[in-house]
C-alpha cells in the first residue's frame, strides 16, 4: 500500500527547500522548522516503505516495488520513464538516509548559531547570516539523495546524483558566499572554502562524465536505462557481450568500468579522492551529511545498483570487478597512510572516510555484496556520529587543530563518550557497528583468497585482503592518535581549553541517538543472527537470481574475528605508545614527524594536488597544479589563436577587400577621369576611400557574388552541353 | 494566424513612426509585442493536439489561396507565379517553440529596453519590431525565396542596433559592419544554392516541402556536384550564423558591442536561425551529402565545444565570456544534427534497428531543445550582464566580487542561470545536452567522448570566472552602495528562470511537440 507513495518521499524535503528559498528565508527559526518537518515527513513515509519491504522479505529482490509512470521525455518512438524502484538494499537505505539526516538537521539548529565576543566583552549567540540558506541546501541535498535511492532509471539516478554535486558545491563553499564583515570568519577561511567548493564540483564532474558516457552507452546497447528492464538476464548476456570499439573489451566491461568511474569521483577513490579532504571547509554538519548519509554513499550505492552488470561481467571473463576491488583496496590503505599525518581533526576523519569507502568497494569487488552493503549502512551511522562529535569539539574550542586541543574529556564528557563509541566502531572493536561489518569484509576476503577454490581472481583477492588488513591496523593507529591528541593529555592551548564547554542538548541528543545505533545496529548482521544477510542476500538481485554469500559461522569466522580484533587493538596500542603514554606537550612537534621524508610525503599527500589538482593553502590562496596550469596555458593560447589567426584571417579578407576596392577606384579614376585629374587627387581619393570603406566592402562582396554567380552559370552551361 | 504573428510587429513598427512621445512609444511597443506572444501561445497550445501536426506533404497547391491548412497552420498563396514563388507559411513542432521563444524574448527585450534606452527611442523600438518580424519570418517560411528575404531582413535592424546603440568603447561600427558583411557573405552562397535548387528542380519550385518530399526525383539531387555545392552554400550560411568554428569570430565582437536587448536577441534567436536551417533544409533535403560530411561537421562541432570553452575560460570581460560560451553551446546543437545525419539509411528505416532511429530522434530533439534552452539561458545571462553594467559601468570581471552578499537577488538569479548554462540536471541546459549526447554516442562515438570533456571545461569556466569572480569574495569599497535588482528587472528575468526550471524538471511538455516533428523529419531522411 504505502509503496505506491514512494515517489513522494523526496518531495517533502524538496518542498521544504522551495518554501525556504522563496518564502521564509528571512525567518531563521521558521526555516529550520520547515526543513525539520520536511525531513520528518520523509522519514515517516520512508519507514513505512521500509517496514512494508521488510514484510516482503528476501523475495522483494526479484519482485521489487516498482513503477515508472512518468514519461520524462519522448525520443523517436520510445520514451524515457521515471518512477520508483525499491529492493531490499534500497529499502535499508530508505531507513538509513532520513534517520541520519534528521539527526544532522537537529544538530545543525544549534551548530549554526555562533557565539562571539562583542566590543563590550559580552558573549553573544547569533545565527549564521545565511542560516536559512543552510537549511534550504541541506533539504535539497537530502531530497536528492532520497530521489537517488528510489530511482527506477539510471538517468533519474544521475540527475539526483548531479544535483547533489551542486548542493555539495554550495555547502562546501558555504562560508564563501558571504561578505567578510561578519564575525567568525576571516579571509583565509573564505578563500579556502571557495577553492574547496570548486574543486569538489569539478573533480567529481570528471567522474560524472565517465558515468554519463557509460550510461549512454548502456542505453545504446540495451535500449533502456530502467533497472527492471536493464537487468533482464537475456538483455544482459546477449547484447552486452558483443565486442566494444575498444580492443579486447566487451561492451559490458567497458560500460561497467565507465560507470565505476562515476563512483571513483563521487566516492573519492584514488585518483579522484583529492576533493574530499578539502571539502572539510564546509560547516561540520555538511561534512557529516556528505560523508555519511549522502554524496559518497551515493557512489557506493551506484555500484550496488549496477551490481548485476559487474557480476555478469566477471562471470564472462571481464575484469571490471577486479578493478573495483584493486582500486578500493589500494585506496583503503593509501588514504589511511595520509590520515596518519593530518593535524586537522576533521581531515583525519575525511581520510578515514576515503579509506572506509575503499573497504566497501573492495568488498563489492570481490563479490561480497552483503558485506559491502552492510558496511555502507554501518559506516553512515558511525561516521555521522564522529563528524558531529568532532563538530561539537570544534564548536566549543574554536579550532580544528588537534595540536591545540588535549584533555578535553573533562570538559565535554558526553561528546567524549559518543566520540569514543564512534571511534571504536571505526577501528572495528567489539561490539560496535564497525566491528561486525568490517570483520565480515575481511572474513570474505580471507575465505575467498586463502581457503576457496583457486580461480583467476585468487591473487587479486589475496592482495585485497592484505591491503585491508594493513589498512585496519592504520585505521586504529590514526584514530587512536586522534583520540589521544584531542581528549587526553594536558591542554596544549589554555585559552581554547578555557573556552571549551559541553554542547547544548539539541547538539548532544543527536549524538546520543547515533551512538545508540552505532552500539547496537551491528547486531543486525552479527554472525549468529544474520538477519541482514537473510534479507539482503538471499533473494539475489534482479538479473541475478542466485543468493549472495551466506557462509556458515564456522571456525574460520572465529579466526577472522579474533584476527581483525587483534589488528585493531594492536593499532590502538601503538597509538597509545606514541601519543598516550607520553602525551604531546604544547609547542612540541608531532612525534610522527621524526620519520622525516616519509612524514613529509604524507603531510603533502603524495603531492597529487600539485600534479593534477590544485593545492589550497591555509591562508586561502590557491596553488595550481601542473594539469591546471597546462589547461590555463591552453586556454590563453586558444584565445590568442582566436584573435590573431582566425579573426586575423577575417580581417585580412576585409583588408584585402578594401585594397581591391581602392585599386578599382584608382583604376576607374585613371581611365575615366584622365591621367591629369587623377594624379592631382590621388591623395584625396585614398582618403576618400578610407572614409567610405564600408561601402567599398559591400561593393566588393557584390562583386564576388556576381563573379560567383557567373561561375555557377558557366558550370551549369557547360554541364548542360555535355 | 502565422501571417498575423509575423506581420503584427511590422505594423507596430509603422505605427511607432507616428507616435509622438518616447513614453508612448515605449508603452505601445511593449503592449503591441504581447499580441504575437499571445497568438503564438495559442497556436502552440492548440496545434500539437491536432492529429497530423506536420509539414511533410503539405505542399502549397499552385494558384489557389489556401488559408490555414488544417494540419500545420499553413497559409498559402501565389506570389510571383511566373517564377513559381509562393507565399507559403507553416509551422511544425520544431519551429513552433522557436517562434514562441522569439515572441517572448522580444517582449522581454522591449520591456527591459524601455528602462535603459533613452536616446533615439523611436528608431530603436521600430527597428526592434522589424527585427522580430524578420526572425519570425524565417521560422515560418516554407518557400526558399521567402525564407531568404526574411533571412536578410533580420540583418538590417541588427546592424543598426549594434552600430547606433552599441557601447562606444567596444568599436560598435566595426562590430556592426563585421557582423553584417560576414553574415551577408554567407547568405550570398545560400542565394546561389537556392537558385541552383530552383533551376535544377522539376517543376521549378522554391517550396521547401515539395523540394523535400520529391527530393529523390529532383535533378539536383541526382547530380552529386550540384547537390554538394548547394549543400555547401547553405551550410556556409548556416555555419556562419550559428556560429560554427572557424566562422565564429564575428560573434564576440557583435555580442559585446550590442546593447543588452540586442545581445539577448542575437544570442537567443538570431543564432538559432542557423540551427533551424540545419534541421529544416540541410538534413531533410540533402541527407546523402550531409551523411557523407557528417563526421567532418561533427569534428567542427566538437572543436567549437572544446575550443569555445577554452577561449571563454581566458576572458576577462563578462560579456565576451558569455559570447564565447555561445560558441561552446552551439557546438552541441550542430553535433546533434551531425549525429542524426550520420545515421545510415538502413538504420533509419529498418524496424530491427529502431534503437538507432530513436537515438537519432533523440539527437534532433536534443539539438532543437538545446537551441530553445540556450535562448532562454543565454538570454538571461545577457540580461544579467547588462543589468550589472548599468550599475557598475564596467564588465571587467576583475572589478567584481562579493556580489552574492551585496546583491542577493541578483546573486541568486545569476547562480541559477550559470548552473543552468553549465548543464546542471534539473535545469534546462542539461536535457538538450544529454539528448544530443545520447544521439551522438550512437553514431559519432569517439568524437562524442571529446565533446564530453567540454562539459567539464564549461563547468570550470562558469565556476571560476562567472560565479567566483562576480559573486564570491570581498566586494570592493566602491560598490558599497550597489543596489539590488529592481522590480522591472526581476520581472524581466523571472519568466526565463521559470522556463529554466520547468524544462529541467519536466521536459516532456516541450519535447512532445518537438518529437512529433522530429519523427517526420527523420522518416523523410530515410524515405528513399
Amino acid at each position: 500500500m504505502i509503496q505506491n507513495f514512494t515517489l513522494f518521499i523526496p518531495v517533502f524535503p524538496l518542498l521544504a527547500f522551495a518554501i525556504i528559498v522563496l518564502l521564509t528565508r528571512r525567518n531563521n527559526r521558521l526555516s529550520a522548522w520547515i526543513a525539520i518537518v520536511g525531513i520528518i515527513m520523509a522519514l515517516v513515509l520512508s519507514l513505512g516503505v521500509f517496514l512494508e519491504s521488510l514484510a516482503e522479505g528476501p523475495e522483494l529482490a526479484q519482485h521489487p516495488f516498482y513503477a515508472a509512470p512518468i514519461v520524462w521525455y519522448p525520443y523517436g518512438l520510445a520514451t524515457m520513464n521515471f518512477g520508483w524502484f525499491v529492493d531490499p538494499i534500497g529499502s535499508v537505505m530508505l531507513f538509513m538516509v532520513p534517520t541520519v539526516c534528521l539527526m544532522i538537521f537537529i544538530y545543525s539548529v544549534a551548530y549554526m548559531r555562533h557565539s562571539h565576543v562583542d566590543e563590550q566583552g559580552h558573549h553573544i549567540q547569533e545565527d549564521d547570516p545565511r542560516y536559512s540558506h543552510f537549511f534550504a541546501y541541506i533539504s535539497l541535498f537530502t531530497a536528492m539523495m532520497l530521489l537517488l535511492v528510489i530511482s527506477s532509471s539510471l538517468l533519474q539516478f544521475f540527475i539526483a546524483w548531479e544535483v547533489m554535486g551542486f548542493c555539495s558545491y554550495a555547502l562546501i563553499g558555504f562560508w564563501s558566499f558571504r561578505g567578510l564583515k561578519e564575525h567568525h570568519i576571516d579571509e583565509a577561511q573564505v578563500g579556502r572554502a571557495r577553492g574547496a567548493s570548486i574543486k569538489a564540483f569539478l573533480v567529481t564532474r570528471v567522474g560524472d562524465i565517465l558515468l554519463l558516457t557509460g550510461m549512454i552507452l548502456l542505453l545504446l546497447v540495451t535500449g533502456t536505462l530502467d533497472f527492471t528492464q536493464m537487468f533482464n538476464p537475456d538483455g544482459l548476456n546477449n547484447v552486452l557481450l558483443a565486442d566494444s570499439p575498444l580492443p579486447g573489451m566487451t561492451w559490458l566491461t567497458l560500460i561497467a568500468l565507465l560507470i565505476f568511474g562515476g563512483t571513483v569521483g563521487k566516492s573519492a577513490q584514488f585518483p579522484l579522492h583529492i576533493w574530499l579532504p578539502d571539502a572539510m571547509e564546509g560547516p561540520t554538519p555538511v561534512s557529516a551529511l556528505i560523508h555519511a548519509a549522502t554524496m559518497v554513499s551515493a557512489g557506493i550505492f551506484l555500484i550496488i545498483r549496477m551490481f548485476p552488470l559487474f557480476v555478469v561481467d566477471s562471470q564472462t571473463g571481464g575484469n571490471a570487478m577486479m578493478w573495483v576491488a584493486i582500486i578500493g583496496a589500494f585506496t583503503a590503505i593509501f588514504a589511511a597512510t595520509i590520515g596518519l599525518a593530518q593535524n586537522d581533526i576533521k581531515r583525519v576523519l575525511a581520510y578515514s572516510t576515503i579509506s572506509q569507502l575503499g573497504y566497501m568497494l573492495a568488498a563489492l569487488g570481490i563479490g561480497a555484496f552483503v558485506a559491502g552493503s552492510f558496511h555502507l549502512i554501518m559506516h553512515a551511522f558511525f561516521k555521522a556520529l564522529l563528524f558531529l562529535a568532532a563538530g561539537a569539539v570544534i564548536h566549543s574550542v574554536g579550532t580544528n587543530d588537534m595540536l591545540k586541543m588535549g584533555g578535553l574529556w573533562r570538559k565535554m564528557p558526553i561528546t567524549f563518550i559518543t566520540f569514543m563509541i564512534g571511534a571504536f566502531a571505526l577501528m572495528g572493536i567489539f561490539p560496535f557497528a564497525g566491528f561486525w561489518s568490517k570483520d565480515e569484509i575481511l572474513l570474505e576476503a580471507l575465505r575467498a583468497g586463502f581457503y576457496g577454490e583457486a580461480s583467476p581472481q585468487t591473487q587479486t583477492i589475496r592482495f585485497v585482503y592484505i591491503c585491508l588488513a594493513i589498512a585496519a591496523f592504520l585505521t586504529a593507529l590514526y584514530t587512536g592518535r586522534q583520540i589521544f591528541l584531542t581528549f587526553f593529555g594536558k591542554p596544549r592551548d589554555e585559552h581554547a581549553y578555557e573556552h571549551a564547554h559541553e554542547s547544548p542538548i539539541t547538539m548532544w541528543a543527536p549524538l546520543a541517538v547515533l551512538a545508540t545505533f552505532t552500539t547496537f545496529l551491528g547486531l543486525w548482521n552479527a554472525p549468529f543472527i544474520g538477519a541482514f544477510t537473510h534479507y539482503i542476500g538471499e533473494g539475489g538481485l534482479m538479473g541475478l537470481p542466485q543468493a549472495f554469500e551466506h557462509t556458515a559461522f564456522d571456525q574460520l569466522a572465529w579466526i577472522s574475528m579474533f584476527l581483525s580484533l587483534g589488528i585493531a587493538i594492536g593499532g590502538l596500542i601503538v597509538a597509545y605508545l606514541i601519543y598516550g603514554f607520553r602525551p604531546v606537550a604544547a609547542g612540541q612537534p608531532d612525534p610522527f614527524a621524526r620519520l622525516g621524508i616519509i612524514y613529509k610525503v604524507l603531510v603533502n599527500k603524495y603531492w597529487l594536488d600539485e600534479l593534477y589538482g590544485y593545492k589550497i593553502n591555509l591562508d586561502g590562496t590557491v596553488q595550481r597544479g601542473l594539469l591546471i596550469r597546462f589547461a590555463g596555458a591552453l586556454s590563453r593560447g586558444s584565445y590568442w589563436l582566436d584573435r590573431k589567426v582566425i579573426d586575423g584571417l577575417v580581417n585580412l579578407a576585409g583588408w584585402f577587400g578594401r585594397i581591391l576596392a581602392r585599386l578599382w577606384g584608382w583604376f576607374d579614376a585613371r581611365i575615366i577621369d584622365g591621367i591629369v585629374n587623377a594624379t592631382a587627387s590621388v591623395t584625396g581619393e585614398i582618403a576618400g576611400w578610407w572614409r567610405t570603406m564600408q561601402t567599398g566592402d559591400v561593393q566588393n562582396y557584390a562583386l564576388i557574388a556576381a563573379a560567383g554567380a557567373m561561375a555557377f552559370a558557366i558550370i551549369f552551361l557547360l554541364r548542360s552541353f555535355t | 494566424m502565422l501571417s498575423a504573428i509575423t506581420f503584427i510587429p511590422l505594423l507596430g513598427a509603422i505605427i511607432i513612426l507616428f507616435l509622438p512621445s518616447d513614453n508612448a512609444i515605449k508603452r505601445f511597443a511593449i503592449i503591441w509585442s504581447i499580441i504575437p506572444l499571445i497568438l503564438a501561445t495559442i497556436a502552440w497550445v492548440i496545434f500539437p493536439t491536432w492529429p497530423d501536426f506536420t509539414l511533410m506533404g503539405s505542399y502549397c497547391p499552385p494558384d489557389i489561396w489556401v488559408a490555414s491548412a488544417n494540419t500545420y497552420l499553413g497559409e498559402c498563396a501565389p506570389w510571383i507565379p511566373v517564377l513559381g514563388i509562393q507565399y507559403h507559411l507553416g509551422v511544425d513542432g520544431i519551429s513552433m517553440p522557436l517562434v514562441w521563444l522569439t515572441t517572448l524574448l522580444t517582449t522581454l527585450g522591449l520591456f527591459y529596453s524601455a528602462r535603459v534606452i533613452n536616446e533615439r527611442v523611436k528608431e530603436f523600438f521600430a527597428l526592434f519590431l522589424i527585427l522580430e518580424m524578420g526572425m519570425l519570418g524565417v521560422f515560418v517560411s516554407l518557400d526558399l525565396f521567402l525564407f531568404y528575404i526574411f533571412w536578410e531582413i533580420g540583418l538590417v535592424p541588427m546592424y543598426f542596433l549594434i552600430g547606433i546603440w552599441g557601447h562606444d568603447t567596444d568599436r560598435p561600427q566595426y562590430a556592426a559592419i563585421k557582423f553584417f558583411l560576414y553574415t551577408l557573405a554567407g547568405s550570398v552562397f545560400m542565394l546561389l544554392a537556392i537558385i541552383a535548387l530552383y533551376l535544377f528542380s522539376t517543376p521549378h519550385t522554391f517550396d521547401i516541402t515539395l523540394l523535400t518530399a520529391n527530393r529523390d526525383n529532383m535533378p539536383w539531387a541526382k547530380d552529386a556536384l550540384i547537390s554538394t555545392l548547394a549543400f555547401l552554400g547553405f551550410f556556409l550560411a548556416f555555419a556562419i550564423k550559428m556560429p560554427l568554428f572557424p566562422f565564429h569570430t564575428w560573434l564576440p565582437d557583435a555580442h559585446t558591442a550590442a546593447p543588452t536587448a540586442g545581445s539577448v536577441i542575437l544570442a537567443g534567436i538570431l543564432l538559432k536561425l542557423g540551427g533551424y536551417g540545419f534541421i529544416r533544409i540541410l538534413l531533410p533535403m540533402f541527407p546523402g551529402t550531409f551523411q557523407s560530411l557528417a563526421l567532418w561537421i561533427g569534428v567542427l562541432a566538437v572543436i567549437s565545444i572544446v575550443y569555445g570553452a577554452f577561449v571563454a575560460m581566458s576572458q576577462n570581460d563578462f560579456k565576451r565570456l558569455v559570447a564565447y560560451s555561445s560558441v561552446n553551446h552551439m557546438g552541441f546543437v550542430i553535433l546533434g544534427f551531425a549525429a542524426a545525419a550520420a545515421l545510415t539509411n538502413e538504420q533509419v528505416t529498418s524496424p530491427e534497428l529502431s534503437n538507432y532511429f530513436n537515438n537519432g530522434a533523440a539527437a534532433i530533439n536534443g539539438a532543437v531543445l538545446a537551441m530553445f534552452s540556450h535562448g532562454v539561458i543565454t538570454g538571461g545571462l545577457f540580461f544579467l550582464v547588462g543589468m550589472l553594467y548599468e550599475r557598475t559601468h564596467t564588465r571587467e570581471l576583475a572589478q567584481f566580487g562579493g556580489f552574492m552578499a551585496k546583491v542577493p537577488i541578483y546573486g541568486a538569479l545569476l547562480l541559477l542561470t550559470a548552473f543552468a548554462s553549465l548543464g546542471l540536471p534539473g535545469l534546462a541546459g542539461f536535457v538538450g545536452e544529454f539528448l544530443v549526447l545520447q544521439g551522438s554516442y550512437t553514431t559519432l562515438t569517439a568524437l562524442t567522448f571529446v565533446a564530453v570533456i567540454g562539459i567539464v571545461l564549461t563547468a570550470a569556466y562558469f565556476l571560476w570566472k562567472v560565479i567566483q569572480k562576480v559573486l564570491l569574495g570581498q566586494a570592493d569599497e566602491k560598490w558599497a552602495k550597489l543596489p539590488d535588482l529592481k522590480g522591472y528587472e526581476i520581472l524581466t528575468l523571472v519568466p526565463l528562470a521559470v522556463l529554466m526550471v520547468l524544462i529541467g524538471i519536466y521536459p516532456s511538455w516541450i519535447l512532445d511537440t518537438i518529437n512529433q516533428a522530429t519523427i517526420v523529419v527523420l522518416k523523410a531522411v530515410g524515405a528513399t
